[in-house]
């Protein structure tokens, strides 16, 4: 089937990519919505300009969308975006990263729906484990590019996911019900690399942003 | 052995309807596409449980005839959301376009260890399926769908809800009937 990815450039949405590739289905396109608002009910924010390049090595189209981020009306604002690329790439359905967030989830299936789209989430309800090591499993190199949720601190910024990570999420999720996905906002991601990249992305840079008290955002400088 | 029965037409949608349901069972179960479902499969099963499928896959609609076993078996049966419209169906129910989806309010009376009162769920259909052979157990509140019926004589049971995103201990009840 064709499809349409909810790109955010983390590795939620790069990991349902490579599912989906894996069962046969063609990406036409990814579909990433730039918000002013980076509290955002619905989109990731942190490096989203990075999907350009992201699409790029992975040779898909980018679609851009644009959003003031007002909770409601950013809806409008994806719709928009997922009825451009039915109309230029004729996608047949959505993919998307949700893992246990029915806010999003319901509101892109009543978007498909209302588009007359298949909806696909292929980490619905998985564990957040078993998924974490999936990614070691399948060498994605994902780092964290944003944390925002007491005690994630500066410290934990471009540190990447692997064995250690996993261990210490771990300890935070038991002792203060840190979702070791980040899947409530708690951390964000950026895909360094993984098998759906023609090749290699250089970090040549990165820059710390304090935005709150436990609000930290990672710039990357990439070539 | 628990059989569970995948609707999906996608094999991708199985990560999402399927999978769940296999992490609440836990152990002692296999999976069959239902064109698959033999009859060693059906004698194996003690129990079988027929998960939902994306709103847009309605193919089992096509296919009917391949769940006639239902009107016999004699063990326990949970279907939920398209798995509940295929049982009622079977039992010469009648399907009508029925939208939810996100959180919905449920009424409940005593139902497969869900305590009676109202609870929240989690639907994604447009289309729900009631027959006359049924006993309703919930409803959702302002009333708009028949939540959880069971069969007036046999332990075949349908919700029209995904209890493996929300009340997973009904699926894990079910299991340990």
């Amino acid at each position: 089937m064709k499809l349409g990815v909810l790109f955010s450039g983390g590795k939620d949405s790069v990991y349902s990519t490579y599912l989906a590739r894996k069962e046969g289905h063609e990406i036409a396109c990814l579909i990433s919505i730039f918000s002013e608002n980076k509290e955002s009910y619905m989109f990731h924010t942190p490096n989203i300009k990075m999907v350009k390049i992201q699409s790029e090595v992975m040779d898909i189209p980018l679609i851009i969308g644009e959003s003031k981020g007002e909770k409601e009306k950013e809806l409008k604002d994806l719709e928009n975006a997922i009825h451009e690329a039915k109309n230029k790439y004729k996608i047949e359905g959505i993919l998307t990263g949700a893992i246990k967030s029915v806010y999003q989830a319901s509101r892109i299936q009543e978007i498909c729906s209302k588009l007359e789209l298949e909806c696909f989430n292929p980490l619905w309800q998985k564990d957040e484990f078993d998924y974490l090591n999936e990614l070691l499993e399948n060498n994605f190199k994902v780092i964290v590019v944003g944390v925002f949720a007491y005690p994630l601190d500066e410290k934990w910024l471009f540190r990447e996911i692997n064995e250690g990570f996993i261990k210490d999420i771990l300890k935070l999720n038991k002792k203060y019900k840190i979702h070791p996905a980040g899947e409530g906002g708690e951390y964000e991601t950026f895909v360094v690399s993984c098998p759906l990249y023609k090749r290699g992305l250089k970090i040549i840079d990165k820059k710390i942003v304090k935005e709150g008290e436990n609000s930290f955002r990672g710039e990357l400088f990439i070539e | 052995m628990i059989l569970i029965i995948s609707l999906c037409k996608e094999k991708l949608h199985e990560l999402e309807f399927v999978k769940p349901i296999e992490k609440i069972v836990g152990k002692n179960y296999f999976v069959k596409n239902y064109k698959e479902v033999g009859k060693a499969d059906l004698e194996k099963a003690e129990k079988v449980i027929i998960p939902g499928t994306s709103l847009k896959d309605f193919e089992y609609l096509d296919n009917l005839d391949q769940f006639s076993w239902i009107k016999d078996f004699s063990k326990p049966v949970l279907g939920i959301c398209a798995g509940s419209q295929i049982i009622h169906l079977i039992f010469s129910g009648k399907l009508v376009n029925d939208v939810e989806m996100g959180f919905v309010n449920s009424t409940f009376g005593n139902f497969l260890g869900i305590k009676k009162g109202e609870h929240k769920v989690y639907a994604l259909h447009n289309k729900s399926a009631y027959s006359d052979e049924f006993d309703v157990y919930a409803e959702s509140n302002p009333l708009h769908s028949y939540h959880a019926t069971k069969h007036c004589k046999k332990e075949i049971y349908g919700v029209l809800f995904h209890s493996e995103v929300l009340n997973p201990e009904l699926i894990e009840n079910f299991v340990n009937l």
